[in-house]
Protein backbone atom coordinates (compact mmCIF):
# COMPACT_ATOMS: atom_id res chain seq x y z
CA UNK A 1 0.00 0.00 0.00
CA UNK A 2 1.65 3.63 -0.97
CA UNK A 3 2.13 6.02 1.82
CA UNK A 4 -0.32 7.72 1.17
CA UNK A 5 -3.25 5.76 0.60
CA UNK A 6 -1.97 4.31 3.74
CA UNK A 7 -2.14 7.36 5.72
CA UNK A 8 -5.71 8.48 4.36
CA UNK A 9 -6.86 4.71 5.14
CA UNK A 10 -5.85 5.14 8.88
CA UNK A 11 -7.43 8.79 9.21
CA UNK A 12 -10.71 7.17 8.22
CA UNK A 13 -10.24 4.34 10.64
CA UNK A 14 -9.57 7.19 13.26
CA UNK A 15 -12.39 9.50 12.55
CA UNK A 16 -15.26 5.98 12.66
CA UNK A 17 -13.26 5.45 15.76
CA UNK A 18 -14.14 8.54 17.14
CA UNK A 19 -18.07 8.18 15.73
CA UNK A 20 -17.77 5.09 17.48
CA UNK A 21 -17.05 6.77 21.00
CA UNK A 22 -19.55 9.23 20.49
CA UNK A 23 -22.48 6.88 19.67
CA UNK A 24 -21.67 4.63 22.48
CA UNK A 25 -21.05 7.48 25.10
CA UNK A 26 -24.46 9.58 24.12
CA UNK A 27 -26.16 6.42 23.67
CA UNK A 28 -25.48 4.80 27.23
CA UNK A 29 -25.86 8.03 28.92
CA UNK A 30 -29.60 8.34 27.54
CA UNK A 31 -30.18 5.16 28.28
CA UNK A 32 -28.91 5.83 32.31
CA UNK A 33 -30.76 9.07 32.47
CA UNK A 34 -34.34 7.10 31.19
CA UNK A 35 -34.01 4.48 33.29
CA UNK A 36 -33.02 6.81 36.49
CA UNK A 37 -36.20 8.61 35.68
CA UNK A 38 -38.43 5.81 35.11
CA UNK A 39 -38.03 4.73 38.44
CA UNK A 40 -39.80 1.04 38.15
CA UNK A 41 -38.59 -2.44 39.18
CA UNK A 42 -38.05 -4.38 35.47
CA UNK A 43 -37.80 -7.82 37.24
CA UNK A 44 -37.55 -10.55 34.27
CA UNK A 45 -40.50 -10.17 32.47
CA UNK A 46 -39.46 -9.23 28.78
CA UNK A 47 -42.48 -6.91 28.16
CA UNK A 48 -41.27 -4.59 30.85
CA UNK A 49 -38.37 -4.11 28.95
CA UNK A 50 -40.19 -3.85 25.49
CA UNK A 51 -41.96 -1.11 27.31
CA UNK A 52 -39.22 0.44 28.30
CA UNK A 53 -37.59 0.82 25.35
CA UNK A 54 -40.15 3.36 23.66
CA UNK A 55 -39.99 5.95 26.24
CA UNK A 56 -37.96 9.09 24.82
CA UNK A 57 -34.90 8.47 26.42
CA UNK A 58 -34.16 5.07 25.78
CA UNK A 59 -35.53 5.28 22.89
CA UNK A 60 -32.78 7.60 21.69
CA UNK A 61 -30.38 5.92 23.35
CA UNK A 62 -31.37 2.28 21.94
CA UNK A 63 -30.99 4.53 17.94
CA UNK A 64 -27.44 6.02 19.58
CA UNK A 65 -26.35 2.09 20.21
CA UNK A 66 -27.81 0.78 16.89
CA UNK A 67 -25.77 3.53 15.68
CA UNK A 68 -23.05 2.23 17.61
CA UNK A 69 -23.30 -1.13 16.84
CA UNK A 70 -23.26 -0.84 12.79
CA UNK A 71 -20.30 1.74 12.89
CA UNK A 72 -18.79 -0.59 15.02
CA UNK A 73 -18.93 -3.38 13.17
CA UNK A 74 -17.70 -1.43 9.74
CA UNK A 75 -14.83 -0.30 11.91
CA UNK A 76 -14.33 -3.92 13.31
CA UNK A 77 -13.86 -4.81 9.14
CA UNK A 78 -11.13 -1.70 8.96
CA UNK A 79 -9.12 -2.42 12.14
CA UNK A 80 -8.07 -5.20 15.01
CA UNK A 81 -10.57 -6.02 17.55
CA UNK A 82 -7.08 -6.22 19.83
CA UNK A 83 -7.22 -2.10 18.54
CA UNK A 84 -10.56 -1.36 18.66
CA UNK A 85 -11.39 -2.32 21.69
CA UNK A 86 -8.59 -0.54 24.12
CA UNK A 87 -8.83 2.87 21.75
CA UNK A 88 -12.45 2.87 22.03
CA UNK A 89 -12.39 2.15 25.94
CA UNK A 90 -12.04 6.66 26.30
CA UNK A 91 -15.68 5.52 26.38
CA UNK A 92 -15.46 4.27 29.88
CA UNK A 93 -14.21 7.37 30.97
CA UNK A 94 -15.92 9.54 29.55
CA UNK A 95 -19.18 7.78 30.54
CA UNK A 96 -17.64 8.06 34.23
CA UNK A 97 -17.49 11.76 33.78
CA UNK A 98 -20.84 12.21 32.46
CA UNK A 99 -22.48 10.13 35.74
CA UNK A 100 -20.92 12.65 37.69
CA UNK A 101 -21.24 15.60 35.87
CA UNK A 102 -25.31 14.75 35.32
CA UNK A 103 -26.29 12.22 37.92
CA UNK A 104 -24.06 13.57 41.10
CA UNK A 105 -22.49 9.84 41.18
CA UNK A 106 -19.94 9.15 43.28
CA UNK A 107 -16.22 9.52 41.50
CA UNK A 108 -13.35 8.25 44.06
CA UNK A 109 -9.71 8.56 43.46
CA UNK A 110 -9.33 4.65 42.52
CA UNK A 111 -11.76 5.57 39.74
CA UNK A 112 -9.52 8.59 38.61
CA UNK A 113 -6.44 6.96 38.88
CA UNK A 114 -8.16 4.26 36.55
CA UNK A 115 -8.80 6.42 34.43
CA UNK A 116 -5.66 7.40 34.07
CA UNK A 117 -4.66 3.53 33.39
CA UNK A 118 -7.11 3.47 30.64
CA UNK A 119 -5.93 6.71 28.91
CA UNK A 120 -2.13 5.20 29.09
CA UNK A 121 -3.60 1.88 27.69
CA UNK A 122 -4.88 4.01 25.22
CA UNK A 123 -1.94 5.68 24.19
CA UNK A 124 0.15 2.42 24.18
CA UNK A 125 -2.29 0.95 21.47
CA UNK A 126 -2.75 3.72 19.80
CA UNK A 127 1.22 3.94 18.83
CA UNK A 128 0.45 0.20 17.17
CA UNK A 129 -0.57 -0.17 13.66
CA UNK A 130 -4.45 -0.79 13.60
CA UNK A 131 -4.37 -3.89 11.55
CA UNK A 132 -2.35 -6.32 11.25
CA UNK A 133 -4.34 -9.14 9.67
CA UNK A 134 -3.95 -8.96 5.74
CA UNK A 135 -7.66 -7.76 4.13
CA UNK A 136 -8.58 -5.36 1.33
CA UNK A 137 -7.85 -1.88 2.78
CA UNK A 138 -11.16 0.77 3.63
CA UNK A 139 -11.46 2.67 0.62
CA UNK B 1 -27.13 -9.40 41.16
CA UNK B 2 -24.74 -7.05 40.06
CA UNK B 3 -22.24 -9.24 39.48
CA UNK B 4 -24.36 -11.72 37.86
CA UNK B 5 -25.55 -9.56 35.26
CA UNK B 6 -22.02 -8.18 34.67
CA UNK B 7 -20.90 -11.92 33.84
CA UNK B 8 -23.90 -12.19 31.46
CA UNK B 9 -22.91 -8.67 29.82
CA UNK B 10 -18.72 -9.94 29.63
CA UNK B 11 -19.73 -13.48 28.24
CA UNK B 12 -22.04 -12.39 25.69
CA UNK B 13 -19.91 -9.33 24.71
CA UNK B 14 -16.85 -11.19 23.68
CA UNK B 15 -18.89 -13.96 21.84
CA UNK B 16 -20.11 -11.34 19.84
CA UNK B 17 -17.13 -9.34 19.30
CA UNK B 18 -14.59 -12.56 18.09
CA UNK B 19 -17.63 -13.20 15.88
CA UNK B 20 -18.26 -9.68 14.33
CA UNK B 21 -14.14 -9.34 14.07
CA UNK B 22 -13.92 -12.83 12.37
CA UNK B 23 -16.70 -11.73 9.77
CA UNK B 24 -16.40 -8.30 9.15
CA UNK B 25 -13.16 -9.30 8.18
CA UNK B 26 -13.39 -11.62 5.62
CA UNK B 27 -15.98 -8.81 3.69
CA UNK B 28 -15.02 -5.73 4.71
CA UNK B 29 -17.69 -2.92 4.15
CA UNK B 30 -15.91 -0.06 2.28
CA UNK B 31 -16.56 4.29 2.78
CA UNK B 32 -18.32 3.69 -0.26
CA UNK B 33 -20.62 1.23 0.99
CA UNK B 34 -21.37 3.95 3.49
CA UNK B 35 -23.12 6.11 1.35
CA UNK B 36 -27.23 6.72 1.86
CA UNK B 37 -27.82 5.19 -1.40
CA UNK B 38 -25.74 2.27 -0.64
CA UNK B 39 -26.73 1.44 3.01
CA UNK B 40 -29.84 -0.16 3.00
CA UNK B 41 -28.47 -2.79 0.45
CA UNK B 42 -25.42 -3.03 2.28
CA UNK B 43 -27.85 -3.51 5.45
CA UNK B 44 -29.70 -6.44 3.79
CA UNK B 45 -26.51 -7.88 3.17
CA UNK B 46 -25.06 -7.96 6.40
CA UNK B 47 -28.50 -9.20 7.48
CA UNK B 48 -27.90 -12.43 5.21
CA UNK B 49 -24.95 -13.31 7.15
CA UNK B 50 -25.04 -16.12 9.93
CA UNK B 51 -22.08 -15.40 12.16
CA UNK B 52 -23.01 -11.24 12.36
CA UNK B 53 -26.65 -12.71 13.18
CA UNK B 54 -25.41 -14.61 15.90
CA UNK B 55 -23.39 -11.69 17.32
CA UNK B 56 -26.14 -9.68 17.33
CA UNK B 57 -27.74 -12.17 19.37
CA UNK B 58 -25.32 -12.58 21.95
CA UNK B 59 -25.48 -8.76 21.71
CA UNK B 60 -29.22 -8.04 22.23
CA UNK B 61 -28.70 -10.41 25.39
CA UNK B 62 -25.40 -8.17 26.37
CA UNK B 63 -28.20 -5.27 25.76
CA UNK B 64 -30.84 -6.86 28.04
CA UNK B 65 -28.21 -7.35 30.68
CA UNK B 66 -27.08 -3.82 30.86
CA UNK B 67 -30.42 -2.27 30.84
CA UNK B 68 -31.01 -4.62 34.06
CA UNK B 69 -27.44 -3.69 35.60
CA UNK B 70 -28.14 0.12 35.23
CA UNK B 71 -31.50 -0.41 37.21
CA UNK B 72 -29.47 -1.93 40.06
CA UNK B 73 -26.20 -0.03 40.03
CA UNK B 74 -24.54 3.31 38.92
CA UNK B 75 -23.19 4.59 35.18
CA UNK B 76 -19.99 4.83 36.82
CA UNK B 77 -19.63 1.68 37.62
CA UNK B 78 -21.98 -0.50 34.83
CA UNK B 79 -19.76 0.78 32.26
CA UNK B 80 -16.51 0.09 33.36
CA UNK B 81 -17.17 -3.22 35.38
CA UNK B 82 -18.74 -4.64 31.64
CA UNK B 83 -15.41 -3.72 29.91
CA UNK B 84 -13.38 -6.63 31.99
CA UNK B 85 -13.93 -8.27 28.14
CA UNK B 86 -10.90 -5.77 27.22
CA UNK B 87 -8.21 -8.67 28.43
CA UNK B 88 -9.62 -11.81 27.47
CA UNK B 89 -11.16 -10.52 23.96
CA UNK B 90 -7.21 -9.36 23.44
CA UNK B 91 -6.12 -13.16 23.89
CA UNK B 92 -8.89 -14.50 21.86
CA UNK B 93 -7.90 -11.85 19.18
CA UNK B 94 -4.35 -13.28 19.64
CA UNK B 95 -5.60 -17.23 19.42
CA UNK B 96 -8.55 -17.05 17.46
CA UNK B 97 -8.31 -14.10 14.76
CA UNK B 98 -4.44 -14.18 14.53
CA UNK B 99 -3.91 -10.66 15.34
CA UNK B 100 -0.44 -9.37 15.85
CA UNK B 101 -0.26 -8.60 19.40
CA UNK B 102 2.74 -6.77 19.53
CA UNK B 103 3.97 -5.96 23.42
CA UNK B 104 2.92 -1.95 23.23
CA UNK B 105 -0.64 -3.48 22.81
CA UNK B 106 -0.46 -6.04 25.55
CA UNK B 107 0.53 -3.36 27.48
CA UNK B 108 -2.13 -1.61 26.71
CA UNK B 109 -4.66 -3.98 26.77
CA UNK B 110 -3.03 -4.80 30.64
CA UNK B 111 -3.27 -1.28 31.50
CA UNK B 112 -6.80 -0.66 30.09
CA UNK B 113 -7.79 -4.08 32.38
CA UNK B 114 -6.24 -2.87 35.58
CA UNK B 115 -7.77 0.60 34.75
CA UNK B 116 -11.18 -0.93 34.89
CA UNK B 117 -10.59 -2.90 37.64
CA UNK B 118 -10.02 0.32 39.62
CA UNK B 119 -12.75 1.57 38.49
CA UNK B 120 -14.94 -1.11 39.79
CA UNK B 121 -13.44 -0.63 43.12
Amino acid sequence: MARGQAVRVDLKTKLLTIFVVCTNVLGNFSMSWGMKHQNADLGWAPVAYIRLIFTPWVLLGTTLLILWLLSRMTLLGWADLSYVLPMTSIGYVLSAVLGKLFFGELVTWQRWLGTLFIVAGIVFVGLTSANTTKQEPAR
Amino acid sequence: MKWIMVAIIVGSTVLADVLQSFEMKRHTVTVEDLRPGRVPGMLAGLARRVPLVVAVFFMAISFFAFMKLLSVADLSFAVPATAASVALETVLARLVLKEKVTALRWAGALSVALGVALLAV
